[in-house]
């Protein structure tokens, strides 16, 4: 290149550089003819000077200097390439910096200097040109993957739904209500669920995992493992008479491992989550049946009217083809066992525990016990913040939904029982979304929710009680509590498994563990590789509306790129 | 074995009972607790101070006797002068500055090399012995004797000197296991009996003594062991006056861990001292019929 | 009567010195109250350990003297061992009463301790508690 202009752009943010200083060296630089100081270039007018000069100067190449060029290289690049230049014959480049004006000077020049040597050794880059498998894989079947699966669905494309469980509906489907409207899940999230179940465009691989992921936008290839359920899904017809038959009780992982008095909230070891699963198909765990562990036992296959239980089943593979993949893994709790100093015990239990009680369609048919000794308890304490804003025991982020939730079980717990009393143990109240302050404001007048302002030191048993040590701040006081159930506000991690998922699908993760963003202000919903989407808490703590309007965005970036028919792979090319 | 021993001011006078029951155990157990000479005070308390090293003088120097026996280890007993010893020797051992300015204060005394490790006579029969060796080893076992282990402050806090879990800690529960008693956990088993207070506000600890006496009473348990002579002194000192406000207070004998360990290994109970624990244990231990005559 | 907070109160030199003795930043503790629902003395405290903290956020060194907090204060460390942001309060609390024992001001008199009680006391209790609570 031998006519390079140099377009060194100003505004408030590049305030610590003295402009003129570098001008006046870029311009002495080899192939350098025309070097100047513009404002604020990346608005239309100055974005019109640029192909003004590329004219009157004949420039073969262009260097703009600005901010950030994740946001303005594709401005510049448009800008360039409309005056008549082509995609290498333009560089953007970062010149920030943190010192005092001289050294920035100096580094900018510096930092000048290296991008015009790769302006000059540009070639025109390599375009791969790959036509777009119009099919979407969704990884993940709580509410963030539903939605995105059923608005690309309704988009007119085929959607591959893999979901982990044997049911889809995430962690959703456990709440008892969810705030602040106080729906029940159950009533709100099993039409989506059917819907999905139903729709035509969409397939759903329940009980599978990702096994392997090669390729790019546009054709990723995707190896599927279709987890051995020892039941032929295409035989079953979803009676359950075999999980109703089946000798083997076990505590169940859909009810968060809860032990009950009257073992309400045990499993069988074939089984189903709960009565609206989708698919309604049960597996058998092999690890607690006793066909598998002790040789003996066949009472489902003597009581199957269609013969469909299959102890030789084997996992199975699959491999598929897909344009574009929305990664809807969701999260996981930090379990109870992180906090030391409040102990282990039946009647400590995390959020989603209480859920299971709260819920009328729990083990429990919503009554609330105490599942030491099945006694209705009178007062409970909750614990907000456990293990979030805990950067020296256990995570530094707020993990967002927790003063909502909590506050939510504490006024569907007063409606339970109505001679109770809650506590709420809390250092701030965070309710940013709509109706959640008044929600909070309803809780506390009209439900006596009471809120003592200070984090819970020791929680441990005395007798028939569980103490709490907490302090209330606003008084001055140590306070002292003796609750018959205590309900803690743990941290919201990644789900498990989520570093090897992202691993597989050559996506960044962030220092938590959770998948990161391209830009977390404006491009919340990409990952670091074109064509693999993010929805949900994958992404981030984030309550249900969030999550649901993430996998509506995300399904949004899959129609977009999908009305198209190729995608171009640019691979820069210097000499 | 010859292990390295720093035995601190009040192990040799008023807790002359958790010494001679030490060194006699340990005998038993083939661990000879070796006094390293010419020790001095540690100085009890850690000082927090960061912009002083002088109060950082006294442990650093028994540090640097250690190290002229030629020895890497240290074994303490008295909880304070294990936590007070480890703390300094953390300090000058990841503050190269702060190692030099108080060798080169201390210009008479050889300098402190930093390679002496301080360890608590828990984590030696722990980690060097075992607790399926001392099993072994046992003559009598404490049946029927409900123990409720005390671990205090000291022991356990901060993170970076604990011997064990710094809220579940279980070492001497495990000890008190191999010897055959009935371990007892409470929930106040790692808080502050008021320590120094003593001296100041000694109605202030009392009424943590009630607070931790009776939080382990209400666990059934029959006594408490522990190892520092400070929670030793308060737990058991300050009982007489309980004993006189509370009608239905008998009083509940505490033990060092020591002491119990000499009891099961089969050794006189003379050489416990009983006589210098403040509420008499003996009646305890003869209603279980672990006091051999 | 308004207590006043200005860039003089919050730079003061007692707000170095607090921060220099003890190598803690004060402005990182976001008043959970953590510390004092686990401080085993604060039953007989003036001010929870986290009302000190904040008092000398906020350079109010006079409130904290009236206090009787940082002489009740058992250096037990369970504060600094539970505090979410990795305080070490306990040094906060030394520092607080070094600034003062360093002005040669004993907290306990000695010759007011009665001599029987010298007598029982174990040496461990009378060195530490005169290390902690006199100049």
């Amino acid at each position: 290149m031998e006519r390079i202009g140099v377009f060194v752009c100003h505004c408030k943010l590049m305030a610590y550089i003295d402009n003129r200083t570098v001008v006046e060296a870029i311009s002495k630089k080899p192939g350098v003819v025309h070097a100047a100081a513009y404002k604020d270039l990346c608005i239309a007018p100055g974005l019109e000077q640029v192909k003004d000069v590329i004219k009157n100067e004949r420039l073969d190449g262009v260097l703009v200097t600005s901010c950030s060029p994740v946001l303005h290289k594709e401005v510049f690049r448009q800008a360039v390439t409309s005056a008549g230049l082509e995609d290498h014959q333009v560089q953007v480049v970062d010149i920030r910096s943190h010192n005092g004006i001289k050294e920035n000077t100096e580094r900018a020049i510096e930092v000048i200097s290296s991008a015009l040597d790769i302006l000059k050794a540009s070639l025109p880059p390599v375009h791969t040109r790959v036509p777009i498998t119009k099919k979407v894989l969704v990884i993940g079947g709580g509410i963030a993957g539903i939605r995105a699966s059923l608005d690309i669905a309704d988009g007119g494309y085929q959607v591959i739904l893999v979901e982990r469980t044997h049911s889809i509906g995430g962690h959703m489907i456990q709440y008892s209500e969810t705030f602040p409207t106080l729906d029940c899940p159950q009533c709100i999230e099993t039409p989506l669920m059917t819907d999905t179940g139903q729709h035509d465009n969409i397939t759903i691989y329940a009980y599978s995992e990702i096994e392997e992921v090669t390729g790019s936008i546009g054709k990723y290839k995707v190896r599927i493992r279709k987890k051995a359920a020892y039941v032929d899904w295409d035989k079953c017809n979803g009676c359950l008479m075999c999980t109703e038959k089946c000798p083997r009780r076990v505590l169940s992982e859909y009810e968060r491992y809860l032990d009950l008095p009257k073992r309400q909230a045990h499993r069988r070891a074939i089984w189903v989550p709960h009565a609206q699963a989708v698919p309604m198909r049960p597996i058998i765990d092999r690890e607690q049946c006793l066909h598998f562990t002790k040789g003996k036992c066949e009472v489902c296959v003597d009581t199957c009217p269609n013969k469909a239980i299959d102890f030789d089943q084997q996992d199975s593979f699959l491999e598929i083809e897909v344009g574009a993949i929305v990664v809807a893994s969701g999260f996981d709790l930090m379990p109870k066992s992180a906090i030391k100093e409040y102990d282990l015990d039946p009647d400590i239990l995390e959020g989603i525990e209480f859920e299971r009680i709260l819920c009328p369609a729990g083990p429990t048919a919503g009554k609330v016990i105490r599942p030491s000794d099945g006694r209705e308890p009178k007062t409970v304490a909750f614990i907000s913040c456990c293990g979030s804003r805990d950067p020296e025991h256990g995570v530094p982020y707020c993990s967002r939904v927790c003063c909502m939730y909590l506050v939510k079980m504490a006024l569907l717990y007063m409606h339970a029982v109505h001679d109770g009393q809650t506590f709420i143990f809390y250092i701030d109240i965070r309710t940013t979304g709509k109706g959640y302050e008044e929600f909070v404001q309803r809780a506390v007048d009209e439900d006596h929710v009471l809120y003592i302002r200070g984090k819970a030191s020791k929680i441990f048993r005395d007798g028939d009680k569980i103490v709490v040590w907490g302090s209330d701040t606003l008084t001055g006081k140590r306070i002292e509590v003796a609750v018959d159930l205590v309900v803690l506000g743990m941290a919201m991690l990644p789900s498990d498994g989520a570093k090897e998922l992202a691993d597989k699908l050559g996506i960044a993760t962030d220092e938590h563990g959770f998948m990161m963003e391209l830009h977390p202000k404006l491009r919340p919903l990409e990952s670091s590789v074109p064509g693999i989407y993010l929805a949900g808490c994958c992404q981030g703590p984030k309550d249900i509306q969030d999550s649901v309007a993430q996998g509506g965005g995300a399904a949004s970036k899959v129609l977009a790129l999908f009305a198209q028919d190729e995608v171009i792979l640019e691979e820069a090319v210097t000499s | 074995m010859k292990l390295s021993y720093y035995p601190g001011c009040t192990l040799k006078t008023k807790a002359k009972n958790a010494e001679d029951s030490a060194i006699a155990s340990m005998e038993v157990l083939g661990i000879e607790l070796a006094e390293i000479p010419r020790w001095n005070c540690c100085g009890t308390v850690y000082s927090f101070a960061g912009d002083e090293e002088v109060h950082q003088l006294a442990p650093i120097r028994n540090l640097i006797r250690v190290q002229e026996t030629g020895s890497h280890k240290v074994v303490a007993i008295c909880s304070f002068c294990f936590n007070t010893l480890k703390r300094a020797n953390l300090l000058v051992k990841n503050n190269p500055a702060k190692m030099y300015t108080i060798n080169t204060f201390m210009e008479e005394e050889p300098d402190y090399e930093g390679e002496v490790e301080v360890v608590h006579l828990l984590e030696v029969l722990r980690d060097d012995i075992g607790w399926e060796s001392i099993s072994e080893k046992v003559q009598l076992p404490l049946k029927g004797l409900k123990v409720a282990p005390y671990y205090g402050c000291t022991l356990l806090r901060p993170q970076d000197i604990a011997i064990d879990d710094v809220e579940r800690p279980t070492i001497m529960g495990d000890l008190l296991k191999a010897l055959g008693a009935d371990v007892i956990d409470f929930p106040y088993n790692t808080e502050c009996c008021g320590s120094y207070q003593v001296i100041s506000n000694p109605d202030y600890v009392s009424q943590r003594v009630w607070d931790i006496l009776s939080s382990a009473l209400r666990k059934k348990a029959d006594a408490i062991a522990l190892s520092c002579p400070l929670c030793d002194f308060n737990l058991d000192h300050t009982q007489k006056e309980i004993i006189q406000k509370r009608s239905d207070f008998k009083g509940i004998p505490i033990f060092y861990f020591t002491q119990l360990l000499a009891l099961a290994l089969g050794l006189d109970p003379e050489v416990c001292r009983f006589e210098l624990n403040h509420i008499d244990p003996r009646p305890l231990l003869e209603s279980k019929e672990l006091l051999r005559h | 009567m308004r207590t006043e907070i200005s860039t003089e109160t919050l730079y003061s030199d007692f707000v170095k010195k607090v921060e220099d003795i003890s190598e803690q930043t004060l402005s990182s503790c976001y008043q959970c109250g953590k510390c004092s629902a686990g401080c085993p003395m604060s039953f007989a405290m003036d001010l929870l350990p986290n009302q000190i903290i904040r008092l000398a956020q906020l350079g109010l060194e006079d409130d904290i003297a009236k206090a009787n907090t940082i002489w009740i204060c058992a250096s037990c460390i369970t504060c600094s061992v539970r505090c979410p942001k990795g305080i070490d309060l306990a040094r906060v609390m030394e520092a607080l009463r070094l600034i003062t024992s360093r002005k040669n001001i004993d907290n306990v008199q000695i010759p007011q301790i009665p001599k029987e009680t010298i007598a029982q006391l174990p040496q461990v209790a009378m060195v530490g508690g005169f290390r902690k609570l006199t100049a």
